[in-house]
């Protein structure tokens, strides 16, 4: 089987990766049904001289069918689809690590709040491209941007939303896999967009202490 | 081309004036003449749109290489390779191009134009002059945006949907007189297209002949009188957006930068407002081609004629509420998102009734492949896949992942590709002998559909599998990412079938170049069709009927009739009896 999605490693990415597949298997069948029953008429249907086509300008029972078969196929996957849309981007959960992202051509700036949780004090320290996360908590994300629209896109953690100048725009994410994750640029953003990569490293809860240690030692 | 003297001779009471070289070819007022000249500009700007689309695939399958041939000639400075900034301004003009300059202009332009009056029984365009100010509009608009690839900085490089503030202040991007070219160009198309609209909705609703009735017009009639609606409400959202982004740039305002306390959404909100139902402007007119096409070569009458028609309008009324799923994870209000999913599913189903109908219609047929309806297939197939695909974006959740990605890029070429242009060939092939007089040659219209969609499909199936796996489109150079090392196989596969995508269309230029002066001459009705426009001359001389409108006495869609012993019943021919009938043209 070849690969499809990348790797998820975060908790609200397996709701997405179900939605995906459920989809895909959906579309999947009706191509087959359509594309299979567009052949079987081709072949069956193919001129023969002396033939004379069926005379009909349609059937109000079967096009009242196909008609509702889909519609409700469609209601129930926007109903499957609201509940994690509103737990993804919707709501905020209760967290301590505060992370603000600002995007500018062409890097990320990430900063801390450091020990005393609030931004824009002595304490703040910002790196270049750099997030680093704790495993198993959920980090609330800060975003914004300098110059022009940016994405952060972190596909492993089924992670994206846009940064945009002038506006603050906060979401979450929680990881449950330690490791080094990329972060690319979804949004075009000048002529550096593809070199635009930062880097997600999740950490354990002790790496992740020892990090902040490292950072703010006293 | 046309022929001067079956134009001349048959002119009859209604012109009688015969017209000089450049009233006739150049600054004609004949929708014929108007619908050449827009599908000789959709064909020259397909080329260039093209060629940039090879140049992109050189670029994703063999990063940072120099372009075979003619790298050196075009980018000494980088010995043949194209940098990102130059990669940026084609991929933005490939879109621009393929959309405006090239789908527009042979969808709406050309077959709006030939089709309209020829097809409800008028003599011309309702307003003759303010059509051919459209074409000519549309030209000059053409010509600003090439001539953007010769001015100092560089062409246009925001992409196609030059989201702002990079689209706004020029040190973003880099690009000065490119953009404002953009600006001006897209200005000018929208005037042309609101001239062309008012003329194809006036034509439509005022100029039908007797007997033809909203409800006995040809789908293709329907989609272009939907579309020219669709036309008339959107692109003027679009024309003010670039003025607004124009005077941005230009006379300092702030309507999309916020450091001036302007707000970067309001581009995209205004930009998707008229984005999505250009959308269906792309598409709609390709739908009602493939419905003529398959109910002509199936030899039945379409299937669910009226539902046909009300999906037209009701995918039309929708596209205005759908707008806002291109904006998803734009930083608008999430809230937002659950309606404009609410919607964006909704739509699928009149595309869904469309899709059966298609099939209805080919059931218990008597089916021809000719090659017109080899294309007219191809639509239909591509188009369940552009739409099936449409259903990942419409969920929300689903789409944060997929959006931006190759995967977005596989669905739109599948809708504008392998729908739009399919049903472009379609149309080119069935109605170029009406057009030109002439037939085109079968076999070579064979060696141009097969590896078409062949190649088509290599293209552009495989980069759903690089969208999920997670490749974002507008990327340089993929190699740069750990995570997209494996799709390097698969970006060489695409593009060397893109590269013999390209080759493929050389028997169409062929075909089309050497049907149009040396084809055997065009019969009345080659298809044995019923819609009005075989009833005229091939080519239809200026003012199209003879001295009498036609008189319409029936649907355009009465193939294999129990009434008649031929397979087809023509809207003009009238019964007097059952079985007895007498030619009425």
């Amino acid at each position: 089987m070849m690969r499809w999605l990348p790797e998820n490693i975060s908790t609200y990415g397996a709701e997405i990766d179900w939605l995906f597949y459920l989809i895909y298997y959906i579309t999947g069948v009706t191509f087959i049904l359509v594309a299979g029953a567009m052949i079987i008429f081709l072949v069956a249907y193919r001129h023969r001289e002396g033939r004379r086509a069926t005379y009909t300008h349609g059937n109000a029972t079967l096009e009242i069918v196909w008609t509702i078969v889909p519609a409700l196929i469609l209601v129930i996957l926007t109903f499957l689809s609201v509940p994690g849309w509103t737990r993804i981007k919707s709501r905020l959960p209760e967290s301590d690590i505060h992370i603000r992202i600002t995007a500018k051509q062409f890097n990320w700036e990430v900063t801390y709040p450091g020990p005393d949780g609030k931004f824009e004090t002595e304490d703040d320290q910002t790196f270049d491209n750099e997030v680093h996360v704790p495993v198993g908590k959920p980090v609330i994300l800060h975003l914004t941007s300098r110059d022009v629209i940016h994405s952060v896109f972190i596909p492993q953690a089924r992670f994206k939303q846009d940064a945009v100048p002038g506006r603050v725009i906060h979401q979450w994410v929680e990881v449950t896999k330690p490791g080094k994750y990329e972060i690319p640029c979804a949004e075009l953003c000048g002529f550096g967009h593809s070199g635009m990569k930062g880097f997600l490293f999740v950490h354990t809860a002790e790496e992740y202490q020892q990090w902040l240690k490292e950072k703010w030692p006293s | 081309m046309a022929h001067p003297a079956a134009a001349t001779a048959s002119a009859h009471d209604v012109h009688a004036h015969e017209l000089g070289f450049v009233r006739t070819y150049i600054f004609s007022t004949d929708h014929k003449m108007i619908a050449r000249q827009f599908l000789f500009l959709g064909l020259f700007m397909m080329v260039i749109g093209g060629l940039l689309a090879l140049f992109l695939r050189w670029q994703l399958a063999w990063p940072e290489t120099p372009v075979p041939l003619v790298g050196r000639l075009i980018w000494p400075d980088s010995e043949g390779v194209i940098s990102p900034a130059v990669y940026n301004m084609m991929f933005t003009m490939h879109a621009t191009i393929m959309i405006f300059f090239v789908i527009m202009p042979i969808l709406a332009g050309a077959f709006g134009n030939f089709l309209i009056p020829l097809m409800v029984g008028a003599r011309d365009m309702a307003f003759p002059r303010l059509n051919m100010l459209s074409f000519w509009a549309g030209a000059l608009a053409g010509l600003l945006m090439l001539a953007g690839f010769f001015v100092e900085g560089g062409h246009a490089a925001a992409g196609w949907t030059s989201y702002a503030p990079l689209s706004a202040i020029p040190q973003y991007s880099g690009v000065n007189w490119g953009q404002n070219l953009w600006c001006i160009s897209l200005f000018v198309l929208g005037v042309s297209s609101m001239m062309g609209s008012i003329n194809y909705i006036t034509t439509i609703v005022n100029m039908r002949a007797p007997g033809m009735t909203m409800f006995r017009m040809p789908l293709v009639i329907w989609a272009m009188f939907i579309t020219a609606i669709l036309l008339l409400l959107a692109l003027p959202v679009l024309t003010s957006a670039v003025a607004m982004l124009l005077f941005d740039r230009v006379f300092g305002t702030n309507w999309f930068n916020p450091a001036g306390g302007g707000e970067p959404l309001l581009w995209q909100h205004l930009f998707w407002f008229f984005g999505h139902p250009e959308v269906y402007i792309l598409i709609l007119p390709a739908m009602g081609i493939a419905s003529d096409v398959l109910s002509v070569f199936a030899r039945k009458p379409i299937f669910g004629y009226r539902a046909m028609a009300f999906s037209i309008i009701g995918i039309a009324f929708l596209s205005w509420v759908v707008y806002g799923h291109h904006m998803f994870v734009s930083g608008m209000n999430p809230a937002l998102g659950t309606s404009f999913m609410i919607t964006t599913m909704v739509i699928a189903v009149p595309s869904a009734i469309k899709t059966f109908n298609w099939l209805g219609t080919l059931w218990g047929g008597n089916i021809r492949f000719t090659v017109p309806m080899l294309n007219g297939l191809a639509f239909v197939s591509m188009f369940v896949i552009g739409g099936l695909s449409g259903i990942f974006m419409a969920s929300t959740p689903v789409d944060i992942f997929i959006q931006d990605t190759y995967f977005i890029v596989a669905h739109i070429h599948y809708v504008v590709f392998g729908g739009s242009i399919f049903g472009a060939f379609a149309g080119i092939y069935y109605w170029f002998p009406k057009m030109f007089g002439r037939m085109m040659n079968d076999t070579l219209g064979k060696l141009h559909f097969w590896p078409t969609f062949v190649f088509f499909n290599f293209v552009f199936f495989p980069m759903h599998i690089l969208g999920v796996g997670g490749m974002m489109r507008r990327i340089y150079n993929p190699m740069q990412y750990e995570f997209l090392t494996w799709t390097e196989p698969w970006n060489i596969f695409i593009s060397v079938s893109a590269f013999l995508l390209g080759l493929g269309q050389i028997p169409f230029v062929i075909n089309f170049l050497w049907s149009l002066f040396k084809g055997p001459k065009a019969p009345l009705n080659p298809w044995s069709a019923n819609t009005l426009e075989w009833t005229a001359p091939s080519p239809p001389p200026h003012g199209n009927w003879g001295a009498a409108l036609p008189v319409v006495y029936r649907g355009p869609y009465e193939y294999s009739s129990p009434e008649v012993p031929e397979d087809y019943l023509p809207q003009t021919r009238r019964l007097t009896t059952a079985g007895a009938s007498s030619r009425a043209h």
